[in-house]
């Protein structure tokens, strides 16, 4: 059972072939901006690394950064409108009113508020205005907005009001991609409609990313199914991954860590990935990354994302160092290091040109950091130094020492000493750590019902079985499944007793376990 | 009565500052001993309000006219349909309208019915439309599920009348209720008829009733509460120790959620959660109950601390409070105990609020009677 792991993120393209456990070639290369060319160059040389061991290769599985930095760095975003149905109800806090200001500039394409909406109990809030959807969606249309996100009271309940209005979106204006909140989250209208809109504002680029994905496996001729790499470590195929880019939004660092539990053998640790434009920081459970508690914000954005708690500040090998004064951040020269370091000629004095500078690591023409004085490039490593021991303090959640897995690009930027950690383990191969993360992960299964007049055990136990059918449905073996995930919530005020059952499960590729070399 | 020397308005009023604001709302969810609500929306609400140059004053209890007519505020129903029918200032300011034109008088000042929880920065939403100052008190200290629950009700005044307004155009005024006790289930049927949510203007209290039988300062309580949790936060210190300081509490147990048993009974959110010790409480077990708020909390099978004792559950790394509906497997926790306003230890305080009203036969024993000895 052979698997390519690809990882792209804003600096580096990687991946990993990998036959079960062990890896079997690695490679590094660097993201190119249409992202096609740099995948089909990874998949090249890995193959081409693992010579006669690249045979029977069923599955290629990427994860990729592409979205949460598209909405970190604002940049290839489009605009989304917000029809929201909720009306006389929740009038002061409109979409966008808890965003960034510069965020919600960006992508704010209008907000269209509108009576309708579900109680807690099924009963409708007030009759649906449908002539206002109608209104509003022609006025999307007229403004050149190509996306909307539609929420409306209770809709992860009933989802009747949503869907009537997306049909109504689509009949007034077909050109208009539609998001409903109803598809992506739970109970709580202001985070599940920030999903949306984030969703809705990513469509384009989730189309193109994963076109360009398609293609270089395609062209690659391993004939290997593919899989896009989500934020809790699992996989989808891609036709399902190009509608929901947010999914996808927190897999590259659940990759990052999981791959580095693997490639050390150390299940319990802090992990810091040092990548190009972040070093992510965040603890590892046996094996699996700790999740975050409840609202986790992205880009400065609330949202109900399941992720893993993770801490991400702007140090990575492509951030950029200013001198006069010292600067350390927030730019990074992102997938462009490879032209615009001072190592590899260019003029942008970067993370990567300190390190060189200093000695941690050989890249490029050292030749050309040789310039730079001692003290500058000593005070520059101390500050990186003291924001990365600054924010692994801050994911520790208790005293006892342990160990650090030091992973990513910039893996030699992390201090090798650092207050409550037992000792920083360079990983091998960890600078592919993402790609071998991705390469393991396995296909989930999920349901999220609401069972009435049942005990809390019976309850659970159905979900449970609905759960592994659907990830029976999704490609995984059965005899690999194990429960990852139950949560259950009684519903208040509603007739008899009503439980909201939520249960995810986990797989292997059923391709993967079956497959046997002809 | 109270013997006052007269003070000028420079003294007994204060403008709140956005930080301020902000500081509340923290200090609210904590003292809102899991229930009462996430004060986020209200305090989004009120970001938005200062930054169209509204603001809010606070006034010194005692600085209220003995025959003031202060409005008893609050938003009432189930924090799980707040999640998804958004707090709205005007909404929260009808029932106070309503209340206007029923007594044919207007309101001097308001206040918080509950500072635990949304509740404690509610009024601040109504003050910030109106003009009117909110008075540094409120009836619990904390937050409570229920009417009866609450100094006024302890001291016996009068329960009624109540108005209370839906979204849409329907309105509830209760003109008479039999006591406490009634009010609150006409009240709640009511509400859960409307949708499980409401806003409410409770019985309006005189300034002299508010002197004598409110818990006072627990505005300024919650905001110096919050001060101290955002600056360990800015400081890379222990939030933890930052609350116990500001509000002579007590650490009970540090853990991680690993288990949570909800269930809903008579409109209430019902259950337990138990948590497994780590660092200094490795290998002991912590069990707490709540009925909306935590009620007991067992460590290792035996009681140690019950309501009216505060039991508050914080995020053991920002300090955060957690409610009884957002506590989660593997949540890192710690457990503290606040003392309780004082009338809540009378015999009658303990009748209303200790733990047989909760349904737990236990004796009430304060925690902190124990670690005075």
């Amino acid at each position: 059972m052979k698997r390519i792991g690809i990882d792209v993120g804003g600096t580096n393209t990687d991946a990993a072939l990998l036959d079960g456990d062990k890896v079997i070639a690695a490679v590094k290369t660097f993201t190119t901006s249409d992202v096609t060319s740099g995948v089909r160059t990874a998949l090249k040389e890995v193959v081409a690394k693992a010579g006669d061991a690249a045979q029977d290769i069923v599955a290629v599985m990427i994860g990729t950064t592409h979205f949460t930095n598209a909405v970190v760095q604002r940049r290839d975003l489009g605009r989304a409108a917000a029809i929201r149905v909720s009306l006389p109800a929740s009038a002061s806090l409109v979409p966008f009113c808890d965003w960034p200001k510069d965020l919600a500039s960006k992508v704010n394409g209008g907000v269209y508020l509108v009576e309708g909406g579900h109680e807690y109990d099924g009963r409708p809030l007030y009759p649906m205005d449908e002539q206002a959807i109608a209104r509003a969606a022609r006025q999307i249309a007229q403004d050149g907005v190509k996306a909307v996100a539609i929420s409306a009271t209770f809709s992860p309940l009933t989802a009747t009001c949503e869907e009537r209005a997306a049909e109504i979106v689509r009949n007034e204006a077909p050109d208009v991609h539609v998001t409903m909140s109803s598809t992506l989250g739970r109970i709580g209208l202001l985070e599940r409609e920030n999903v949306a809109l984030m969703n809705a504002s990513l469509i384009g680029l989730a189309r193109e990313t994963t076109q360009a994905f398609v293609d270089a496996v395609a062209d690659s001729g391993l004939g290997a199914q593919l899989y896009i790499t989500q934020n809790d470590g699992t996989v989808v195929r891609a036709d399902a991954a190009r509608e929901y880019p947010v999914f996808s939004f927190a897999s590259g660092p659940t990759n990052s860590m999981r791959g580095a539990a693997l490639l050390a053998g150390v299940e319990n640790a802090m992990v810091c990935d040092v990548g190009g434009t972040t070093a992510d920081i965040g603890c590892l459970i046996n094996g699996f990354p700790r999740e975050a508690n409840n609202v986790v914000e992205v880009g400065g954005v609330r949202t109900l994302f399941r992720m893993p708690d993770l801490l991400s500040i702007a140090v990575g090998g492509g951030t950029k160092i200013g001198r006069d004064p010292l600067t350390v951040g927030p730019e990074s020269v992102g997938y462009r290091l490879a032209q615009e370091a001072r190592v590899f000629g260019g003029a942008q004095i970067t993370a990567t040109d300190i390190a060189v500078a200093a000695g941690l690591i050989s890249l490029g023409d050292a030749s050309k950091v040789a310039d730079l004085p001692a003290d500058f490039v000593a005070a520059a490593l101390a500050r990186i130094h003291a924001d990365i021991a600054e924010a692994v303090d801050r994911m520790k959640t208790d005293a006892t020492e342990v160990p650090l897995l030091a992973v990513g690009g910039g893996a030699r930027l992390i201090p090798q000493e650092m207050p409550g950690i037992s000792e920083v383990i360079q990983v091998e191969h960890s600078g592919v750590a993402n790609a071998v993360g991705a390469a393991m992960a396995q296909i989930s299964g999920e349901t999220d019902r609401i069972y009435r007049d049942m005990d809390r055990d019976d309850a659970i136990a159905e979900a449970r079985s609905a759960a592994i059918a659907a990830a029976i449905a999704a490609g995984a073996d059965e005899k690999t499944i194990k429960v990852i995930d139950v949560e259950d919530l009684p519903l208040s005020y509603l007739p008899g007793r009503a439980i909201r059952a939520r249960v995810r499960v986990v797989g292997e590729a059923a391709a993967l376990t079956e497959a046997v070399p002809a | 009565m109270n013997t006052l020397v007269q003070r000028s308005p420079s003294q007994t009023h204060r403008t709140l500052t956005a930080d301020d604001i902000e500081a509340l709302a923290v200090g609210a969810w904590i003292l809102g001993t899991g229930g009462g609500g996430d004060p986020y929306q209200k305090l989004l609400n009120m970001r938005l309000l200062y930054d169209a140059g509204r603001q809010v004053t606070l006034m010194d209890p005692l600085a209220l006219d003995d025959d003031a007519l202060v409005a008893v505020l609050s938003n009432m129903g189930a924090p799980l349909v707040g999640q998804e029918r958004l707090s709205d200032p005007e909404f929260a300011l009808k029932p106070l309208r309503m209340m206007e034109e029923y007594l044919g008088r207007k309101f001097d000042a308001v206040m918080s019915l509950e500072i635990g929880g949304g509740n404690g920065v509610h009024p601040m939403m109504v003050a910030a439309l109106t003009g009117y100052p909110v008075v540094d008190a409120d009836t619990m200290g904390r937050a409570y599920p229920e009417a009866q629950m609450t100094s006024v009700a302890v001291a016996g005044l009068r329960c009624y009348p109540l108005t209370m307004a839906d979204i849409r155009d329907n309105e509830v005024i209760i003109p008479r209720a039999a006591s406490w006790r009634w009010m609150e289930r006409i009240s709640r049927k009511a509400c859960t008829e409307i949708g499980s949510i409401a806003a409410t203007c409770k019985a309006p209290r005189s300034g002299a009733e508010v002197k004598q039988h409110g818990v006072l300062y627990s505005v300024s309580k919650a905001i110096n509460l919050g001060v101290n949790v955002l600056k360990a936060r800015a400081e890379h210190s222990d939030p933890i120790e930052a609350v116990l300081s500001a509000a002579n509490g007590l650490r009970l147990f540090t853990g991680k959620v690993v288990d949570i048993e909800r269930r809903t009974t008579e409109g209430f959110l019902r259950g337990q959660a138990r948590i497994e010790g780590l660092n200094d409480f490795a290998g002991q077990e912590m069990v707490v109950h709540f009925q909306n708020e935590f009620s007991v909390a067992y460590l290792d099978g035996e009681p140690i601390v019950m309501t009216p004792d505060l039991i508050c559950l914080l995020d053991t790394v920002s300090g955060d409070g957690i409610g009884t509906d957002s506590l989660r497997f593997g949540q890192r926790v710690s457990v503290l105990a606040l003392p309780a306003p004082a009338v809540f230890l009378s015999e009658k305080g303990i009748a209303a609020v200790g733990p047989r009203a909760f349904g737990f036969d236990l004796e009430f024993k304060s925690v902190f009677e124990e670690s005075n000895t």
